[in-house]
């Protein structure tokens, strides 16, 4: 289990931060203004900042879901590891896919590929076993449950239509 | 030239140039007070450019200057934070406060300005600039190093001393005896605890008072507020300094952030202007006379400082390149010595030598301190190599 420490910055903030495994100091300043600070401390002097990296509160949501999707994604793997054929992948909805602003039912994805989507991540949160009216944005990451070929050609659809 | 017109032309030409200065500093990586400073004593009596016609506005333009810079110190901070602050930092707090007050009331006694002179540079001397330092510490990416929460304590704890500090010094200036001053002493404790704890318990309905979802109505209450609660302040002779950071600590969550995103560019207004009229009342002709107490209290404060840093950041777990980084963060001085110089200066209570000493060592402090923040590491890792080249 990690331990998150929560320290308050007073006229600033707040710190949010843990160790890692590997002894680095790895966390986010949130800022009043709601803008986000991505911090990863020195090697050499762990009570200093290697980087302290601005992020836009959009910025912060596509780093949390590059780093939330794959441990779920490894977690339905789990889960599914007996049942021979079937896998887990995240497809991302890229910026320009005719489904950005449309609902989940409008690409019929699972008429069309007998995959189904099993969540969707955005902004870091979690929607989970989202329903045929759910509407997607450009940037969502859909984790799919599908054969490999089913999981390809959702990709193809996601992208072009 | 009718009057009105000149006046607005000067008013325009000072602003215009505390722009350029503005600009320069920043772009030079400084804080732009000490420019504004030499800005003012440039045009001020003996100057340069002696300027006229603007005096009035200027000086009630300076007095709101001083209330908004208060007032956005008591934003700054909300009440828990405060109440946390004082539980967590108050060796430290204490240490800095014992450290760095006795300096400046050693100078002040040594050049023969009595008590009242030394309770004024007490303040000068141990009050760092919350401004500069904030500022400088998310300019040189600190904010999430572990030393940094030891800082920002310390600031806090230094605003609590100030909401005490200042209504005991407006009172010894207007020449109250000791029953006098410990009147004051006594009013402002049982007003801080009020202020205090109705923040804590009813802080939203303070707010709520001055709240509003239109920005136009929303500032033109708060700002009503804080001329209001500062007269009444002034004229109950707790200083309207205080009462408009009281009226800040009051004020809380959202509103407040609100109220700090929309008074600060008119903070930045006044307060530059305050600065201004500070360094015009300050002839250039007394400044090299104090310039060598200005220069060693400078070296002196600043040894403090990081001594103060580093105690607090040690008594926090906190190796010893953090321990220097603390301390050198301390260092810069700046808005607040100011205030309270001005304070001690309109009241005329004490030697006129004062404004010049005091704009003296703000230039320095507010120029080195940045600097100091800057070069510590460096500075840190060469003394350490020195003291053991066996490790190294």
């Amino acid at each position: 289990m990690v331990n998150v420490d929560v320290t308050p910055l007073p006229g600033i903030g707040t710190r949010q931060d843990f160790s890692t495994r590997a002894g680095r100091r790895v966390g986010v300043v949130t800022h009043r203004d709601g803008h986000f600070e991505l911090i990863v401390s020195r090697q050499d002097d762990p009570d200093a900042c290697t980087a302290s990296i601005p992020l836009s509160a959009e910025e912060a949501g596509a780093l949390a879901n590059l780093l939330g999707a794959p441990q779920l994604v490894a977690q339905l793997n789990d889960e599914h590891r007996d049942v021979a054929g079937v896998s887990t992948r995240q497809l991302p909805l890229p910026h320009g896919s005719p489904f950005d602003g449309r609902t989940l039912g409008d690409t019929a994805l699972r008429t069309r590929t007998l995959a189904s989507v099993v969540a969707v991540v955005r902004a870091g949160t979690v929607h989970p076993s989202p329903g045929p009216d759910f509407t997607l944005a450009s940037g969502d990451t859909l984790i799919t449950v599908g054969t490999p070929q089913g999981l390809a050609k959702a990709v193809d659809i996601l992208d072009r239509g | 030239m009718d009057h009105t017109a000149l006046a607005l032309i000067e008013l325009g030409a000072v602003f215009f140039g505390l722009g350029i200065l503005g600009r320069l500093a920043w772009k030079i990586g400084i804080s732009p007070i000490p420019l504004y400073l030499i800005g003012g004593v440039c045009f001020g009596a003996g100057g340069v450019v002696p300027l006229h016609g603007i005096e009035q506005f200027a000086h009630l333009a300076s007095e709101i200057g001083v209330i908004l810079l208060l007032l956005l110190l008591g934003l700054e901070y909300s009440a828990g934070e405060l109440v946390t602050g004082l539980r967590r930092s108050w060796v430290a707090g204490l240490v800095d406060l014992v450290l760095n007050a006795l300096p400046g009331v050693a100078v002040a006694l040594m050049l023969g300005w009595g008590p009242v002179g030394a309770l004024a540079m007490a303040g000068i001397t141990y009050i760092s600039s919350s401004g500069i330092i904030a500022k400088v510490l998310g300019d040189l990416g600190r904010l999430g190093n572990r030393e940094t929460p030891v800082v920002l304590s310390i600031l806090v704890f230094e605003d609590l001393v100030m909401a005490l500090y200042l209504p005991i010094l407006t009172a010894v200036l207007a020449g109250a005896t000791l029953v006098g001053g410990l009147t004051a002493v006594g009013i402002s404790l049982v007003v801080i605890t009020i202020v205090l704890v109705v923040a804590l318990k009813f802080g939203r309905y303070v707010s709520a008072l001055v709240d509003s979802p239109d920005p136009e109505v929303f500032l033109l209450r708060v700002l009503g507020a804080a001329l209001l609660v500062a007269g009444i302040a002034s004229q109950l002779q707790v200083s309207a300094a205080v009462g408009a950071f009281l009226l800040g600590i009051a004020i809380s969550g959202s509103t407040a952030e609100n109220a700090t995103r929309m008074l600060e560019p008119l903070r930045d207004l006044f307060a530059a202007m305050f600065f201004v009229v500070f360094g015009l009342n300050t002839d250039p002709r007394t400044i090299p006379p104090v310039l060598v107490a200005a220069v060693g209290l400078a070296v002196v404060t600043t040894v403090t400082k990081v001594i103060t840093g580093w105690f607090a950041a040690k008594r926090q777990g906190i190796a010893r390149m953090g321990r220097a980084r603390a301390g050198a963060a301390l260092v810069a001085r700046g808005e607040f010595s100011i205030v309270i110089a001005g304070l001690a200066v309109s009241a005329g209570a004490v030697d006129d030598q004062l404004a010049a000493l005091a704009t003296a060592y703000v230039l320095l402090m507010a120029i080195f301190g940045p600097v100091a923040a800057r070069v510590v590491e460096p500075v840190a890792r060469a003394v350490n190599a020195r003291l053991r080249p066996a490790t190294a």
